[in-house]
């Protein structure tokens, strides 16, 4: 959470400096939410994530390297998009991390796919997790998919963060439902809702979805209700968030919240903190660094043709 | 013991299950009930669990060929009808045509598109779509014409690592026959001569290759010799047999049952017409079917796409031109 914290607000920083080519999304106040998720899968087991666009953390914790975060956001040829797609937008699909597509709720089929296809090679053992906003959840693709996954009774576990606004969209133009894990018994699913804000009810819910789509009870939706901590984008100053929103129960900010606990129940020290806090800002810097020391894709050394089969592509093909 | 267009899909089908076992086929009603159309009758009795029905999802069917890709299955999905594919739009043409371009991992699905008009269809159960998906980056877009080239393209296409695009033509399912299954076929990315000529090349594909092959029939008894190319594909054009062909006959035109706007024709004009320019000796003409929805009457119907008679006249039009 820390990590993707520190490496968000970087850049975000860059962002504002005119160093980042597109568009930055922020993960701020899902932290919690997104790194149970990505802590609870096993990337080596054979277990898939698919995360959006805040989902830093959850990525983090899966087991996506901090280097590709930062090649990508910085334009370099070195990172896994080779810059022919950017921000987050990033994945690596043959390590369980597929790259999502803008399209919200697209990503959910997509994992189902995944997972079935390893049910067809005899892992019935693996967990896909996939993750959406409140406002993707809308979309009919999200319909499709988790009707999919439980039709076929996929392991797909639906991260839902509820974080009450869609770009500028309040839920209450989103959603009539009372809440949005009033839909899991309509699919067929099971549902769980928690305070998205808390990092242990985010774990243990994740640990007992996790467990259970494992073994076979088809697929889990949690649904954790939070607040979003920062505009839709960096160009977005969210002056439609009524200030007050801070104040209720699912306005807390998860890492502050974090914090304090570990500090309570004394599994961290302050100078431990204060230690990792120091910590994860040079690995940040350092990766940052690195990325931007590194060669942007040169267009005349692209192969400018989208075809695995080479001799199909049309239009020229310089030597590759 | 005739094969017809249909038989040949489904015996690709089968020999694609039968020798590689990372093929399965998705669609509606494919199982049990071997198709709306029949293309898979008997096949997940004979390859259980490999042929499997999904609910009427044609997005989620589509996004979850591109994920079992991911893990190197060879998914065949089964669109009921063309028209439907429309549905799945977003995830044909964003998700499986750029998965290897921006992630460098391949993305080899089949997805087959019962296609074109038949007598009563109307507009929702016609549309010829491969100028649409021709149209975006990554996809490849098949167009066979004939039993042969059902049979040899759809196990090619299986067999290549990208997304094909493979619009079988539903009037030609049951009628078109022939008495044998080839070894080979022309390979994909080349058109063929269906008929060799001397004073006009008509392109065509699919169901229109047929009806030009008959205007050329039809023109052939009042002296003209007219050289129809098979393009077999919608992407990649085999740019060059149509050049050479122009080259021999000077005179162009392209023929498809897509909408006017664009497509197929238009494509195979413009690139005749910057890369031919000095071979022509008059201006390349294209027929396509009208800019309306597709009719359901029949009467409507035949006059909406382009036929043998439509074809023959448009010939004579620019033999004289």
């Amino acid at each position: 959470m820390l990590l993707a914290r520190t490496f968000e607000d970087k850049i975000a920083a860059l962002y504002r400096a005119g160093k980042i080519v597109g568009g930055v999304y922020l993960g701020r106040g899902q932290e919690a939410f997104s790194a149970a998720l990505g802590m609870q899968l096993d990337q080596k087991h054979g277990d898939v994530f698919a995360g959006l666009i805040r989902d830093q953390a959850g990525r983090m914790a899966f087991g996506e390297p901090l280097l590709d975060s930062a090649r990508t956001y910085l334009g370099s040829a070195e990172g896994p998009m080779r810059g022919r797609d950017g921000n987050i937008h990033r994945g690596r699909p043959l390590r369980g991390m597929p790259a999502m597509i803008s399209h919200l709720g697209a990503m959910i089929s997509v994992v189902n796919g995944m997972l079935m296809a390893k049910r067809f090679r005899g892992r019935t053992d693996v967990v896909g997790g996939a993750t959406i906003g409140d406002g993707g959840t809308s979309t009919g693709a999200f319909h499709e998919g988790l009707n999919q996954a439980a039709v076929e009774r996929l392991p797909l576990v639906v991260a839902v963060a509820d974080n009450q606004f869609a770009y500028s969209t309040a839920t209450e133009h989103q959603y009539a439902c009372e809440n949005l894990v009033d839909r899991a018994i309509g699919y067929g699913v099971r549902g769980y809702r928690i305070d998205g804000t808390d990092l242990e009810a985010c774990l243990e819910a994740f640990a007992e979805a996790i467990e259970r789509a494992r073994r076979g009870e088809g697929p889990q939706m949690v649904v954790g209700k939070l607040l979003r901590l920062a505009g839709h984008g960096e160009h977005d100053d969210a002056r439609y968030i009524p200030p007050d929103l801070r104040d209720k129960p699912f306005g807390g900010d998860c890492l502050p919240l974090a914090r304090e606990r570990l500090l309570d129940e004394k599994w961290l020290s302050q100078d431990e903190l204060d230690e990792l806090v120091t910590t994860t800002q040079e690995s940040v810097d350092e990766a940052v660094a690195r990325a931007q020391s590194e060669p942007d894709p040169n267009p005349f050394r692209e192969s400018w043709h989208a075809l695995a089969t080479k001799h199909l592509a049309e239009g020229t093909l310089p030597a590759d | 013991m005739a094969i017809t267009y249909l038989d040949a899909i489904r015996e690709a089908q089968s020999r694609a299950l039968e020798e590689d076992e990372n093929v399965y086929i998705y669609g509606q009603d494919v199982a049990a009930f071997g198709g709306a159309f029949k293309a898979t009758k008997g096949l997940s009795e004979r390859f259980p669990g490999r042929v499997i029905d999904a609910p009427i999802s044609e997005d989620a069917i589509v996004g979850s060929a591109v994920g079992a890709a991911i893990e190197g299955m060879r998914p065949i999905i089964e669109m009921q009808f063309a028209d439907f594919s429309s549905i799945g739009f977003n995830q044909i043409i964003n998700q499986s045509a750029t998965q290897f371009w921006r992630t460098g991992v391949p993305c080899p699905i089949t997805i087959r598109l019962p296609s074109g008009g038949t007598e009563g269809s109307g507009p929702f159960h016609s549309q010829s779509l491969e100028s649409i998906y021709a149209h975006y980056p990554g996809l490849i877009v098949m167009t066979p014409a004939t039993v042969e080239d059902a049979y040899g393209m759809l196990l090619e296409a299986i067999r290549i690592d990208d997304p094909v695009i493979f619009c079988e033509h539903k009037l030609l399912y049951y009628h078109l026959k022939a008495d044998e299954l080839p070894k080979t076929i022309l390979p994909v990315g080349k058109a063929r001569i269906a008929r060799a000529g001397r004073h006009a090349t008509v392109v065509a594909c699919s169901a229109m290759v047929h009806e030009a092959l008959r205007a050329a029939r039809e023109l052939a008894e009042e002296g003209w010799q007219i050289e129809v190319v098979d393009l077999r594909s919608a992407k990649p054009i085999d740019t060059d047999t149509i050049l050479a062909s122009v080259a021999r006959t000077g005179r162009l035109l392209a023929v498809s049952e897509s909408f006017p706007w664009g497509g197929l024709t238009a494509e195979v004009v413009s690139r005749v017409s910057a890369e031919g320019f000095h071979l022509l000796d008059a201006p390349p003409q294209r027929l396509n079917s009208k800019d309306t929805p597709i009719p359901y009457h029949p009467n409507l119907w035949r006059a909406h796409r382009p036929t043998w008679q439509t074809i023959a006249a448009a010939t004579r039009n620019l033999i004289q031109l």
